[in-house]
């Protein structure tokens, strides 16, 4: 299948949950400084779930389209689900393969999530090996 | 006289394969160039049947080994005009060149002197003098740029002023903007108050004949990979009198006269400079890149490259929703366009156009500065080389309305 199937250029087009939040509990950035991809992700955390996510950014479509899906599945989520999940979820969300030179494109998104996570609990911010992992 | 391309094209291993049925409209060539046949033939000629180490051993063919590398110093000091081929230190690369003056060089200067470069500079005629900076707490000052890109040199005459610059280290062509920079102004402005001068010549060396010693340049610094030349080697070319003067970079076999407990004595020019087994294949190779340059007559081809260029620009810039990055005129420009396409990031239109066979470089190209000034994090390139054609630049603007066409329905 195509790297730029209807979908996923749907969700660069129409991008979901860029509402911004009005009192978020953390907010995160991050950059692919390989191509100045940026990604803000904005959550709102109670009781240890998800309550409210919202992001900005600007980049190419893969970054952009992932990071909208994401945002589509973490609404209610619990943290430690967030935190646990995995490179290859992110990879089964766009349905297309993506190649090792749009891997960083694609969990930009994922990279921002987790360390948003972190900042929240008072954490170090994890390395993009860690985000990447080592299934490549 | 003009050249025949397809001629050309057919002694280009890389440009014969099909992939996915589709011949390569190769268009980044200011990343690299493809080789022709004769300098992959030398390659594997050398490795086959020369191969031995050189300066070392009474073997014979360490000897063959030794004349057929200083052969190739001699070649390109013929190519850009240098006075000895002892002028021209073999590097890995044009950022091995640049790092050796920041670090030699770079070593003899006194806290507080100035460093001078221009927003137009690649990384690697950046970093190294950053670096310097962190040894030696010197002044880094920066030409700044016209609205359109092109160097402000009112802005280089006021930090002349000042006394402070001991070097000024340019790019001959900008890697990103394709902006030929005056450097017999600057190089006259900078000598006038007592500094050097360093040309980046990685891109220009590709698109004009350079002569050091008619430019009276200090410095020169270039790739072999990006002159049909095979990758692991670089040239710096320095003036005689400025090499000698300067410490050694590397340490190690080869670079030195004597060694006792207590110290050493390093070897003459150009030894001095090429610590450990140099990629002597690699050296030899470019020089046969030279050879074939030469064959194929280096003023033709620069004309061919020139044309092409502007036949480039001209197409881009009718091309829908597309804006070509730095002066609109074509004047003072060589080798390379840089532009960015509404709705579509360069990533994705570099994929898209990838798909089918069109090469081109997305991205910051190592001028994050530059790209700053621009107000941009990213854009596309597209650069020639004497192998391209007029069809594959229309195959690449065809590729660019079509993602054109991909990112914008709805």
């Amino acid at each position: 299948m195509d790297l730029y199937a209807e979908n996923i250029l749907d969700h660069f087009r129409s991008p979901r949950g860029k509402e911004p939040l009005q009192k978020p509990s953390v907010e995160h950035h991050e950059i692919n400084a390989s191509c100045g991809d940026a990604l803000t992700v904005q959550l709102t955390i109670d009781d240890e779930k998800i309550t409210g996510l919202s992001w900005s950014g600007t980049g190419c479509a893969i970054s952009q389209a992932a990071m909208s899906m994401l945002s589509e599945e973490l609404s209610g989520m619990s943290t430690k689900d967030a935190e646990r999940m995995k490179p290859d979820h992110i990879k089964e969300l766009l349905g297309v393969p993506v190649g090792t030179r749009r891997t960083k494109c694609a969990l930009l998104g994922l990279h921002a999530l987790k360390n948003a996570l972190r900042k929240h609990a008072k954490e170090k911010p994890q390395s993009w090996v860690e985000t990447v992992g080592t299934e490549q | 006289m003009s050249l025949d391309i397809s001629v050309i094209r057919r002694q280009f291993p890389f440009l014969k394969k099909l992939r996915d049925g589709k011949p390569v409209a190769y268009l980044d060539n200011a990343a690299t160039t493809q080789k022709p046949e004769n300098v992959l033939h030398r390659l594997q000629e050398f490795y086959a049947e020369q191969n031995s180490n050189i300066n070392r051993g009474m073997h014979p063919l360490a000897e063959e080994a030794t004349l057929a590398y200083e052969e190739a110093r001699k070649k390109v000091a013929s190519f850009i005009g240098a006075a000895h081929p002892s002028d021209i230190i073999f590097t890995r690369n044009a950022t091995e060149s640049i790092n050796l003056v920041a670090r030699s060089y770079g070593d003899t200067l006194r806290k507080g002197s100035g460093i001078t470069l221009s927003v137009l500079e690649h990384h690697s005629n950046v970093i190294p003098w950053l670096q310097l900076n962190e040894r030696k707490d010197i002044a880094i000052e920066w030409i700044e740029l016209q609205e359109d890109g092109r160097l402000d040199l009112s802005s280089l005459s006021t930090i002349l002023k000042k006394k402070k610059t001991k070097l000024i280290a340019v790019t001959g062509l900008s890697n990103v903007l394709g902006i030929r920079t005056p450097l017999q102004d600057m190089i006259a402005l900078a000598h006038e108050a007592g500094a050097k001068v360093l040309i980046d010549a990685a891109q220009l060396i590709a698109h004009e004949s350079i002569d050091v010693q008619t430019l009276d340049v200090d410095f020169l610094a270039f790739s072999g990979h990006k002159i049909y030349g095979p990758t692991g080697v670089g040239v710096l070319y320095g003036k005689q009198s400025l090499l000698e003067s300067m410490p050694p970079f590397l340490g190690g076999g080869d670079m030195i006269e004597s060694v006792d407990r207590d110290g050493f004595k390093s070897a003459e020019l150009p030894r001095k400079f090429e610590a450990g087994t140099p990629s002597i294949a690699d050296a030899i190779g470019l020089g046969a890149a030279i050879d074939w340059m030469q064959s194929i007559g280096i003023d033709a081809m620069h004309v061919h490259t020139k044309n092409l260029f502007s036949y480039a620009r001209k197409k881009l810039s009718t091309t829908k929703k597309l804006t070509i990055l730095g002066p609109q005129s074509d004047e003072g420009l060589l080798g390379c366009v840089s532009f960015t396409v509404d709705g579509i990031h360069p990533h994705d239109l570099t994929e898209i156009l990838g798909r089918k066979g069109i090469c081109l470089r997305a991205g910051h190209h190592c001028t994050q500065p530059l790209h700053k000034f621009l107000g941009i994090t990213a854009s596309t390139r597209l650069s020639v080389a004497v192998y391209n054609t007029e069809e594959e630049i229309d195959r690449c603007i065809e590729g660019i309305e079509a993602a054109c066409r991909l990112f914008c329905k709805r």
